[in-house]
């Protein structure tokens, strides 16, 4: 059997997170009553005119920065001309051939995947599909709302750098973060602020002939985009494999079917006879305009990353998951500035507390620890103050009501005993009530050994009150047996 | 090129602009359109190989608007001009072609 | 026709409390009744509104407020100008029972400076065409001979202030659609150059050559209303952001440069009587102290080839909306593809099709740059050459139109001779200039010729100085 190598490029669609649309001043806002955000130029009544927002275009130039693109001194709108209701005008406003990002790359797992370009462009209406169990060819009418028409999209075009499933979602992974980081977008898949088009072809492995580019469309999710693409490989490899001719296509994910289906397309129908928009004009970035976006974009998640792992000494996984929610690790940035050290930090961060926020559905911004409570905690633990059982405890409490960690300590009276002298005297007493269990250890073998030991050592933990340094106590247990 | 467009060419062109047309409009327009296109090969035999072309006759660059946002239309009269509407929506036939 | 005040007189008579705003609009309303049966110049009009208007300037008069330059002064309007409420048509049936919920800037600047806007004027459908026979709801006749055109796309308006109905309208321009009716009607029609009057409202026919201006009885009167709707709008892109300069009174043209348009005034199809009076002004100018010498502008040539090759490519997209979904009239059809191509087959009269139709091709893969690209191409020509000639000139000179007014029908069954009469006219719209219409002598038949004062980018003010001198001269 032939085996295949995978060639897959993608097309990212991201929503801007702007006050106010593309060309007009409708809110750009997700969820809205339908058909309540339109106006003369977004609905494209006769005689209205496009005026573009200038954040779209600032936003464009920080991701400029941010994804390492070349920003040609100007750029035009184009209309691309086909008919579809959810489009007022019967053309989109987008960008062609002279795009505001060119040539631009990001690393992805130590491999470089360039990409294309990134042009600005108006969303689409949104069309509810009536009948026939809401699918668009057995509908018997769908319905439009136009609030989305028109809301400010980027599309972000990769190279054909990516040869599998995995590769492709650690690369919208990599971008959702870098988005997420410089603010320009929810990048929410599920809620559809950013779109992943997956263009796959398989080419014989020894030739270099291009295979058939397939589209697929329609997933909602890394998941479904890692599924999506898995399935389309298989597809492939199976028709070639039977010699099947692979025709160029769009396909639509089927989430919960688990495949892909081709869509009925009109014939004629992709001329889109793109021309320059007469109603706007060029952009052409100044250098002012370059030097703010350059300014303006914070630490990008790749630097961040190799910052954290080198000065907090964490592992990569570790930085990943902070680094992947923002709000998380400036929550940890701000308890480490705030005197806890990064490791410890990062393991409360990403061990206790993201699970308290997973399980409350809550968020870092609105814990009533505070990030100073954190470096607290973090600092009771490293001097002994507390144990960390006792350190669990006690953030338990500081999660649900507005008290500092020392506080808590001091008001329970839950602070270590780590005084060698206190503890020997607690060993003496405890020991000295329990010769029955010393002989025991003594004659068993080192099963019955462990067992008694661990039975002493939770004698002298309830005895101490749970207060007991386990460490020291440890260590003097063991003085005491061995004498 | 020859400026002679067939009816077929002609159907093609009138369904891209979503012109539904007879038989006998096409070979019609086939012959208008001829006739036109006949006079524009006067421009489309120059050399213009070195000219760049205008798509505008003025020179703005960055015509750009705050980010502030205006109010929108009342609802019920955006509704209120459209042939078909149900449930605060715009109403159509169901839709055959492909999504873009 | 005779014994109308100017929009200057009456505007000065209505502010001075001589003249109430309500008799003003109650002469235009009997003007109109007595002639629009057989003329047909208006679709729609705006009685009531307009006398609610001047009931509110003649009550501001009173309080001692000043209602603006234009108060009470009646004007028509193209009806491809949104003005929210009311009927707006394009004289086409796809707009079929459509009220805008916005107005046009040209039409708030209006209504802020006084003045009252009166009627919707018929229109070649979409702006398309040069005798206001291609509209949906019947062509308008010519003032001067009811058997002909008044030319188009604006021949409403030309006819609605050439009949005396109102002193001032709009029109728009592509490709020279207030200018050639002006001419064909006797009264000043101006196209501004592109980007000083905001589009927004204008229902698009061509977008990068569409302009709204005056029409008028007087070049004051032309003046007074362009400086009434001109300057920056934050609702057009394409807008001159800078405040434009008083347009001046005036009429000295001595020690200008004039050039005469050689490929305009000397082409084949000019009637002889409209290059004599092209002649007799330039002398008459010449005698005012001029220079004038003859032009030569090449590629003027390709003007018209160019013309519909881009204009119709940027129509078949403005125009793809009309589609049965979000407003106008829709034909039903078993899926959503077939009701668009059936409502734009039973809504869009045959030259609008023609131009969509031609427009699609120019666009269509494989055939741009051979069409669409070489036209943009020869604009850049164009601009080249006019820009080589106003170094030398201040002002240009040719006809407006090649005849005086047509016969209704007698090019209708043939677009491109349809086409040829916009020929002296299509070369400013292309190069984003300005130009006017001057009405000056009279044709074989006895009907209107005007004579076309063009000047280049922001050249209005002396263009309007010659123009004066023009007019001084008749
Ligand atoms: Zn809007």
């Amino acid at each position: 059997m032939t085996t295949y190598e995978t060639v897959i490029g993608l097309e990212v669609h991201v929503e801007l997170a702007t006050r106010t649309k593309l060309f007009c001043g409708c809110a750009n806002e997700f969820g809205a009553e339908p058909n309540t955000h339109v106006c003369p130029v977004c609905l494209g009544l006769p005689g209205s005119l496009p005026v573009l927002n200038r954040t779209v275009v600032e936003f464009a130039l920080l991701l400029g920065v941010a994804l390492n693109f070349d920003v040609p001194p100007s750029s035009i709108f184009h209309r691309k001309n086909y008919f579809y209701p959810d489009m007022p005008k019967d053309f989109q406003v987008s960008q062609f051939d002279e795009p505001i990002c060119v040539d631009g790359w990001i690393d992805v797992a130590g491999e470089r995947i360039r990409i294309e370009r990134a042009h600005m462009e108006e969303d689409t209406g949104k069309t509810t599909h009536m009948g026939g169990g809401g699918r668009i060819h057995d509908a018997d009418y769908s319905l439009v709302d136009y609030n989305r028409a028109g809301i400010p999209l980027l599309e972000i075009v990769s190279r054909p750098d990516m040869g599998s499933a995995e590769q492709a979602r650690g690369y919208v992974s990599e971008l959702r973060a870098i988005l997420a980081t410089i603010g320009i977008s929810d990048v929410k898949m599920e809620e559809g602020s950013m779109r992943v088009d997956a263009n796959v072809s398989l080419r014989a492995n020894s030739t270099d002939v291009l295979g058939t580019k397939v589209e697929i469309k329609n997933m909602n999710s890394l998941r479904s985009l890692g599924r999506a693409i898995d399935s389309e490989i298989e597809r492939q490899s199976a028709m070639l494999d039977s010699e099947e001719v692979i025709i160029q296509e769009t396909r639509h994910w089927d989430e919960v079917a688990g495949i892909t289906h081709g869509m009925r397309s009109k014939e004629g129908s992709s001329d889109y006879r793109y021309f320059p928009e007469p109603d706007l004009v060029p952009v052409a970035p100044t250098d002012e305009m370059r030097k703010v976006a350059r300014e303006s974009v914070p630490e990008l998640p790749a630097p961040k990353r190799e910052r954290l792992i080198s000065d907090w000494g964490i592992g990569s996984s570790d930085a990943r998951v902070l680094v992947d929610d923002r709000a998380l690790c400036a929550y940890a940035e701000a308890a480490v500035a705030a005197g806890g050290s990064g490791k410890d930090v990062t393991n409360w961060c990403t061990g206790e507390i993201l699970g308290y926020l997973n399980e409350h559905g809550s968020t870092p911004e609105a814990l009533i620890l505070r990030p100073e409570g954190l470096a607290e905690l973090v600092a009771l633990l490293a001097d002994d103050t507390l144990s960390r059982s006792l350190a669990k405890d006690v953030l338990e409490e500081c999660l649900a009501t507005p008290v500092m960690p020392r506080e808590v300590v001091e008001r329970r009276g839950l602070a270590q005993m780590n005084d060698e002298g206190e503890l020997a005297a607690l060993v003496d007493e405890v020991l000295g009530r329990n010769e029955d269990a010393i002989a025991q250890w003594k004659a068993g073998d080192e099963k019955a050994r462990k067992k008694k030991r661990g039975f002493l050592m939770g004698e002298l933990m309830k005895t101490s009150g749970s207060k007991g340094n386990p460490k020291v106590l440890n260590q003097l247990l063991d003085e005491r047996l061995h004498d | 090129m020859s400026p002679r467009i067939s009816p077929e060419q002609v159907r093609h062109v009138a369904n891209l602009a979503r012109l539904s047309i007879t038989d006998s409009e096409a070979s019609q327009l086939a012959e208008e359109l001829g006739v036109i296109l006949e006079h524009a090969e006067d421009v489309a035999a120059l050399d213009l190989s070195d000219i760049e072309p205008t798509a505008h006759p003025i020179h703005l660059t960055n015509v750009l608007r705050d980010d502030a946002p205006r109010p929108s239309l009342d609802r019920d009269e955006v509704l209120a001009a459209a042939p078909a509407t149900e449930d605060r929506r715009f109403r159509v036939p169901r839709i055959m072609g492909e999504t873009q | 026709m005779t014994g109308a005040k100017t929009a200057v007189e009456t505007a000065a008579a209505v502010r001075s409390g001589d003249r109430s705003a309500r008799s003003v609009v109650e002469e235009a309303l009997a003007a109109i009744s007595s002639r629009e049966e057989e003329l047909h110049a208006c679709n729609e009009v705006m009685a009531d509104s307009a006398r609610a208007r001047a009931g509110a300037i003649d009550a501001a008069v009173a309080h001692g407020e000043d209602p603006g330059p234009l108060a009470g002064v009646p004007i028509a309007l193209k009806d491809n100008l949104c003005v929210q409420g009311e009927l707006t048509t394009c004289s086409s049936k796809i707009l079929e029972g459509w009220r805008p919920p916005y107005t046009a800037t040209v039409v708030e600047r209006l209504l802020a400076a006084g003045a009252i806007p009166i009627a919707k004027t018929n229109l070649d459908e979409f702006a398309m065409g040069s005798s206001t026979e291609n509209s949906a709801f019947g062509p308008t006749r010519n003032p001067h001979d009811m058997t002909r055109v008044p030319g188009g796309s604006s021949g409403g308006s030309a006819a609605a202030v050439s009949a005396g109905y109102v002193p001032l309208a709009l029109g728009s321009d592509t490709g020279g659609s207030i200018r050639q009716p002006a001419a064909f009607c006797g009264v000043v029609g101006v196209k501004p150059t592109y980007g000083r009057v905001s589009r927004y409202g204008l229902i698009a026919f061509a977008s990068s050559l569409d302009q709204i201006g005056p029409f008028a009885t007087t070049v004051d009167d032309a003046a007074l209303l362009l400086e009434t709707i001109w300057g920056p709008d934050q609702m057009d892109s394409t807008s001159i952001p800078s405040q434009p300069d008083p347009i001046g009174a005036g009429s000295d043209v001595s020690g200008l440069r004039i050039g005469i348009i050689e490929e305009l005034t000397d082409l084949e199809g000019i009637a002889p009587e409209v290059r004599a009076s092209v002649e007799r002004a330039a002398s008459g100018l010449e005698g005012s102290g001029a220079h004038i010498e003859r032009v030569s502008i090449p590629s003027c040539a390709y003007g018209l080839s160019a013309y519909y090759l881009i204009a119709p490519a940027e129509a078949s997209s403005n125009l793809a909306r009309y589609d049965g979904v979000r407003y106008g009239l829709r034909v039903d059809g078993a899926d959503v593809a077939e009701m668009n191509a059936k409502t734009r087959a039973a809504g869009f009269g045959a030259e609008v099709k023609r131009r969509i139709m031609l427009g699609t091709y120019a666009l269509s893969a494989g055939y741009y740059d051979a069409y669409y690209g070489q036209a943009q191409k020869v604009r850049t020509l164009i601009i080249g050459d006019f820009a080589q000639a106003y170094e030398r000139f201040d002002v240009l000179l040719s006809p407006t139109a090649p005849t005086e007014a047509f016969k209704i029908g007698a090019k209708t069954a043939d677009p491109l001779a349809m086409y040829m009469s916009d020929i002296c006219t299509i070369p400013t719209n292309l190069a984003g200039h300005a130009a006017m219409s001057v009405p000056f002598g009279t044709g074989a038949e006895g009907l209107p010729i005007g004579v076309q004062v063009l000047a280049p980018a922001l050249g209005e003010s002396v263009m309007f100085t010659v123009a004066r001198a023009v007019e001084g001269l008749r």
